[in-house]
């Protein structure tokens, strides 16, 4: 298939194009999405053009009633595709998610459902000074919810897979975005590439260590494992893709050979999604660990505005490198 | 507005659906407070004159949200009683299989798309609905109903400015009970007139007497008409009274004691019930026939839901996801 290379934010654009023409009853809604504005940094750019502004649809500033509106078009037949502008602002809307559209199917014995996608965008990372309202990555928090399936990709390719997938998944679907990859670049599949969810992605094959991580966080692991080859360690790198349902086959088959983990993300180290990945670990594989599994995540604070110390609430790649030295030789993680 | 003059088939139909509500909840009621049914239910006595003057307005192929209290507005909407008895004690029978329950109730085949028990929050959701029937380009009406207290959640007011903005076919019907839970609804909102909220939104508001079926029909008949020719979305505040207050097994002692006989007395069931004896167009034979008739239903469902069964253990995964095979268990 022909391939172009291309930002995240391109991709995304373009994956919501083609599933517009693609399905008359898939339907955008969102603040600020339709042109001339084409969304707050362009990813909905030419569509409402294209597609007219009844399909590509702005909305009030009303976060619960696009979300509820997404719902109800969903139990009418359409597949929805609602923005939430940032994932910080989803608490105002999650009441919809939550309580209607993951349990629709459930509550309905499957004579309803909710083949709904709601985009949204973490700005964590981007070091935009942002403070703590607009930074956040709120990811596990969606993990608790049944009926929902939660996605995060890492790349532009993966961006319009995903995506893909999403929309014309029959279940609903949270499809976050990372502000700091829109502009990354990579070579995307022009045609339709649907890439099936659980279904994680082994970005740098490697021997001694696993390295798991989604969204932002594997750039850190990617870099950390192109660091430590100078070391003679060879890192294996995991992108999960999708959070909800989680790879943990592709996950253990790897730590089963590297028999050493570190996962790294974003969201807190507390009780952020790295805690299900090392707890899978130890429970399939914990008379094979060599060392114990590590986890690397941001710091349990609000997120700061000055760039100092916002950066030290992220984990960078130092953070990453420092655990995989821990690993290799087997000593127990010192938490600061 | 005047009583209308209803034409005695719709009259007929709205003290059919009447009956069969009022059936319902007598049979709910008494069976849950002598431990016979073990059953969440948010009883709508007294509030049957809406709910009636609503389904009679609908066309069946018409949708409707409703809550909690919603009992009424699905056997409006035309519910088999099985159906509703079966998903309120969550047997096997029942269409979501013991996944439902009293506040959660969707009867897609009759049009009832969702019951929430989340205040406030079936609005939106009925706009998202209004939203499809008008780019599918059909001419269905969505109806939504709520309490008074909903009017107060940002869900409410979300939803509202959005409907007008779009000048979507649905009708919001809040049922003015007076109460949201203990709370009387003067002490939640300084504005007298719930249907006053529509001005903010320019759309038409109005408040009618909700134990009134015929006055009801007729404001309901009109909102759906303006819905379904175009016009947009109408408020329509109907004023009732919550006779058994807010679920079953309430002491009502936040009531005051002669603010609840006054609702007594204008308790919609027996009013209307003089008022088609009155016009003469009714026997009492045929009313007594009719009462018969929902009382034996109701009694022919609740036997068939008692004898089933409970769902078995094996299906609790079911109808999580399309697709089970990933997912965490
Ligand atoms: C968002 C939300 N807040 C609070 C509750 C708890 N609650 C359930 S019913 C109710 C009262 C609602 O009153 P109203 O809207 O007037 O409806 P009514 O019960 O009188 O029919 C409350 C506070 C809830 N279910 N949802
Ligand atoms: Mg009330």
């Amino acid at each position: 298939m022909q391939e172009q290379e291309m930002t995240m934010l391109g991709a995304i654009n373009l994956g919501l194009d083609q599933a517009l023409a693609k399905d008359g009853k898939v339907l955008l809604l969102g603040e600020d999405i339709a042109d001339p504005a084409g969304g707050i940094i362009g990813v909905t750019k030419g569509l409402s053009t294209k597609y007219g502004a009844d399909r590509v649809r702005d909305t009030p500033i009303s976060e619960a009633a696009i979300l509820g509106a997404a719902v109800g078009a969903a139990l009418a037949g359409y597949r929805p595709v609602a923005e939430i502008m940032f994932v910080d602002l989803m608490p105002i809307a999650i009441d919809q998610l939550l309580n209607h559209a993951a349990k629709m199917r459930f509550m309905t014995a499957g004579r309803l459902t909710q083949p709904l996608t709601v985009r949204t965008a973490t700005l964590g990372g981007m070091g935009m000074g942002n403070g703590a309202t607009h930074n956040q990555t709120l990811e596990a928090w969606f993990m608790h919810i049944p009926g929902l399936k939660v996605v995060m990709p890492s790349n532009a390719a993966d961006a319009k897979g995903l995506l893909t997938t999403a929309i014309f998944d029959d279940d609903p679907v949270l499809f976050i975005e990372t502000g700091a990859l829109y502009g990354a670049r990579s070579s995307v599949p022009l045609g339709e590439v649907a890439i099936p969810f659980g279904q994680a992605n082994v970005v740098r094959p490697g021997e001694d260590v696993t390295i798991i991580s989604y969204g932002l966080g594997l750039t850190q692991a990617v870099a950390a494992a192109e660091a430590l080859v100078a070391e003679g360690i060879s890192a294996e790198v995991i992108d999960l893709r999708t959070l909800l349902p989680v790879d943990f086959p592709t996950v253990l088959e790897s730590v089963a050979k590297t028999r050493r983990a570190v996962v790294v993300h974003y969201a807190t180290r507390f009780a952020g999604p790295g805690a299900e990945i090392a707890a899978a670990i130890q429970e399939e594989l914990f008379g094979q660990l060599a060392a114990p599994v590590v986890r690397i995540g941001a710091r349990f604070t609000p997120v700061p505005q000055a760039p100092t110390i916002e950066a030290a609430a992220y984990p960078n790649v130092s953070d990453v490198t420092d655990a995989v030295r821990r690993v290799m030789k087997g000593v127990r993680e010192v938490v600061s | 507005m005047g009583v209308a003059t209803l034409s005695t088939d719709v009259q007929r139909r709205i003290y059919r659906l009447m009956a069969r509500m009022k059936a319902v909840d007598d049979r709910l009621t008494k069976g849950i407070l002598s431990g016979e049914f073990i059953a969440i239910y948010f009883s709508h006595r007294g509030q049957e004159g809406v709910a009636a003057a609503l389904g009679a307005a609908l066309r069946e192929t018409d949708q409707l949200v409703t809550t909690y209290r919603g009992a009424h507005d699905h056997i409006g909407k035309g519910i088999p009683l099985v159906d509703l008895f079966a998903e309120i004690m969550g047997k096997e029978i029942a269409p979501a299989k013991g996944k439902s329950g009293t506040m959660h109730i969707a009867s897609p085949e009759t049009g009832v798309m969702l019951s929430t028990g989340m205040v406030g929050s079936g609005i939106p959701v009925a706009v998202g609905l209004a939203l499809a029937a008008q780019l599918d380009g059909s001419d269905r009406v969505v109806a939504v109903s709520f309490g008074d207290g909903a009017t107060n959640t940002g869900a409410f007011h979300e939803a509202a400015n959005m409907a007008a903005l779009w000048n979507l076919p649905l009708v919001m019907v809040c049922q003015n009970n007076l109460y949201a839970e203990k709370t009387p609804t003067d002490h939640t909102m300084k504005i007298k007139k719930i249907s006053a909220r529509a001005t903010a939104y320019d759309i038409v508001g109005v408040t009618v007497n909700g134990n009134d079926p015929d006055e009801t029909y007729a404001a309901m008949s009109e909102a759906v008409e303006r819905a379904r020719s175009g016009g947009g979305p109408t408020l329509v505040e109907a004023l009732t009274f919550r006779l058994r207050g807010h679920a079953i097994g309430d002491d009502m002692v936040y009531i005051p004691k002669e603010q609840l006989a006054e609702a007594e007395k204008n308790d919609p069931y027996p009013a209307y019930r003089q008022r088609l004896i009155s016009s003469g167009a009714f026997s009492e034979d045929e009313l007594a026939a009719i009462e018969a008739e929902a009382t034996a239903a109701v009694n022919a469902a609740v036997k068939t839901v008692a004898a089933a069964e409970f769902p078995a253990v094996e299906t609790l995964m079911e109808h999580v996801y399309a697709n089970p095979e990933k997912a965490p268990a």
